[in-house]
């Protein structure tokens, strides 16, 4: 198990190595001269030379790319070319709205597709299969924004149930709560419809198994045959299903926070690009990966919890 | 004295894509307490679905019970509630499958999958029922029983995934043992350890054991009574001893014919020539009329109705009794 561990950290070596490079070259490629943001639109032709040198941008692209990989190994991001802070103090600031949203959104849309893909598939053909069925369709299919700008209308707007603009404070403040829920119900939404339809199929799956007719013979009740041998085991799947959808989720979290003035790392990330400000959204950027490989990792550990054949 | 299970004229037909066909059609038989009855007959021929049928597990749609009774100690187990036959099954009924490999749930332990098992069936003390999961694994000979019920199925080989499952249908004492081909799947040896393992748990907790196979050496050593089954149909039931000793039904004897035997010199195996009609094309006669060296007009026109032409003796043939018949 803790081997098992070890094993991903180390094959996730490569992985981080490919993404410091995508943010090196990043800056390498795109148009716009970093020393020109950072000296700003007036400043003359000498000034920006001097800033130039000063960043060692005048090195050429290895040795620059070396000092880069030092200063990324001791956490040095640099500093905001906008703002002047350093780059992990915006990040720092931005990590926890995101992961609470994050958080927010997966704690209630999760658990409701398993138990929509379940009850569906325990009453396959029905009616209620095929509402359920549709409505994840729609999930899939309805733009993050849609679903958003509905729920600021009627919810914010229309019946002010719920506050849209900003995080007044943490989820455990009573406004920092109403805050989440806007933004949570919006970005959790688009999770549901691919979750209820693994598990509905997953869950179809597993019980034409075997070990399933075997649970009957031993005169289990079907809630128990359904639960503990059907969906227990049609869990493997869902949970990578959620690991990828994760993926989905923070690119869904950029326009969500965009939307509802979150000031998570989707927002900054836009924001920096939007301003050029390289060094911000190189930070996001290594940000965004690093959660990619963290939820990697928990998928696999949850892998050998939820499958004793996985552990070693 | 009314017999411990008691099948009568049971009928059942599943939905296909081609069309519904009757699986088991109008089978009848008993088993008395502690006996062995063996059911035989080839792939298809509707053995393993009348087993699952008694048991109640047959999945409708797309089966469903057409008619007939499955007399348990008199109580007619197909007009019973859900909650009554859920009491019955792993409870005084037990069931052993023929697919050890995949019988069994892998993410959860053998012990947890026989406690579970002990604990629907009124034992609710969690320590009393892991006591008796280790007892009960001691019983079906899987060796250090107090650890490997901590195991999980993939740590076990097929051999011993078949005791656990053995274990799991003996495990709140049941009247009835039901085993469908239990041996089918496990290698020669083994296969001879499971039949005794079995055969002896049915002497001491005389439990009776019915046993479905398409082997018929393993019901000449194992059963008391043997039915054999051919397309749906009961075609010859008789005591073991007089069944080995000279079949009545063309099929039965074709079946025997096509075992391999030691003391003649044969280079290839007998087999029956032709093969089962499909479900949907059962000729209105006999229904082993186009594969039978004995068939005439009036074996193509009726279906023989199951007579008895000795003690405990019931053949579904018009030919029958054969004095012999050269095959």
């Amino acid at each position: 198990m803790i081997s098992a561990v070890l094993h991903r950290l180390v094959l996730s070596v490569p992985v981080l190595f490919g993404v410091l490079l995508f943010g090196f070259l990043l800056v390498q490629i795109v148009p716009g001269d970093p020393a020109m943001v950072v000296a700003g639109p007036t400043a003359t032709a000498d000034v920006v030379a001097a800033i130039r040198e000063e960043m060692g941008l005048d090195q050429p692209v290895l040795v620059q790319f070396w000092s880069y990989l030092q200063r990324m190994a001791v956490g040095d991001l640099g500093r905001s070319m906008i703002s002047n802070k350093s780059v992990t103090s915006e990040l720092g600031a931005a990590l926890w709205p995101t992961l609470e949203l994050m958080i927010g959104s997966m704690v209630w849309s999760v658990p409701v597709g398993v138990a929509m893909g379940t009850l569906a598939a325990v009453v396959r053909g029905s009616l209620i299969d095929r509402a359920i069925m549709a409505l994840s369709v729609a999930g899939v299919s309805l733009p993050i924004f849609f679903i958003s700008l509905m729920a600021i209308q009627f919810l914010g707007v229309k019946w002010q149930i719920f506050p849209f603009i900003g995080r007044p404070g943490p989820w455990y403040t009573a406004e920092g709560f109403m805050a989440l829920f806007l933004p949570a119900l919006s970005l959790g939404s688009i999770l549901i419809g691919p979750v209820a339809r693994m598990t509905r199929s997953s869950v179809l799956e597993v019980l034409k198994l075997d070990h399933v007719r075997t649970a009957r013979a031993k005169g289990l009740s079907e809630t128990r045959v359904i639960l503990a041998h059907g969906l227990r085991n049609a869990l493997i799947p869902v949970v990578t299903l959620i690991g990828l959808q994760v993926g989905y989720l923070l690119g869904g979290a950029v326009v969500t926070e965009t939307i509802f003035s979150w000031p998570g790392l989707g927002r900054l990330a836009v924001g920096a690009i939007m301003s050029s400000d390289f060094t911000v959204a190189q930070g996001t950027i290594m940000i965004f990966a690093l959660g990619f490989i963290t939820v990697n990792l928990i998928v696999d550990i949850l892998y050998s919890l939820l499958d004793p054949r996985v552990r070693k | 004295m009314t017999p411990l299970l008691d099948v009568r004229d049971l009928k059942i037909e599943f939905k296909t894509d081609t069309g519904t066909f009757m699986a088991v059609d109008g089978v009848s038989f008993t088993v008395n307490r502690g006996a062995t009855l063996g059911i035989v007959g080839e792939s298809g021929c509707g053995k393993s679905v009348t087993s699952l049928g008694i048991m109640g597990l047959i999945p409708t749609p797309p089966g469903r019970y057409v008619g007939g009774e499955v007399l348990f100690e008199g109580r007619d187990l197909l007009s019973m509630s859900n909650s009554e036959r859920r009491a019955l099954r792993g409870g005084r009924m037990g069931m052993v499958f023929q697919e050890p490999m995949t019988s069994l749930n892998p993410v959860y332990t053998v012990g947890a999958q026989i406690i579970e098992c002990l604990r629907a069936h009124g034992m609710t003390n969690r320590r009393e029922a892991r006591e008796r999961a280790i007892e009960l694994l001691d019983l079906v000979r899987l060796p250090s029983p107090s650890k490997r019920v901590d195991d999980f199925p993939h740590q076990l080989s097929g051999g011993q995934r078949q005791r656990v499952m053995i274990a799991l249908a003996l495990a709140n004492n049941p009247d009835l043992l039901i085993a469908d081909e239990p041996t089918t799947a496990l290698d020669v040896t083994i296969q001879a350890q499971i039949l005794d393992l079995m055969r002896d748990l049915s002497d001491r907790t005389g439990a009776a054991i019915m046993l479905i196979t398409h082997d018929l050496g393993v019901v000449a050593e194992t059963c008391d009574d043997v039915v054999v089954m051919y397309a749906g149909k009961v075609v010859e039931r008789a005591p073991a001893r007089d069944l080995f000793n000279g079949p009545m039904h063309p099929y039965t004897l074709g079946l025997m014919a096509a075992v391999p035997r030691l003391d003649t010199n044969s280079d290839r195996l007998e087999t029956i020539p032709g093969s089962v009609p499909p479900p949907w094309a059962m000729p209105a006669g006999c229904r082993f009329a186009s594969r039978c060296p004995l068939a005439t007009e009036e074996c193509r026109a009726s279906q023989p109705p199951l007579r008895e032409i000795g003690k405990d003796w019931l053949v579904a043939c018009w030919r029958a009794p054969i004095e012999e018949i050269s095959v």
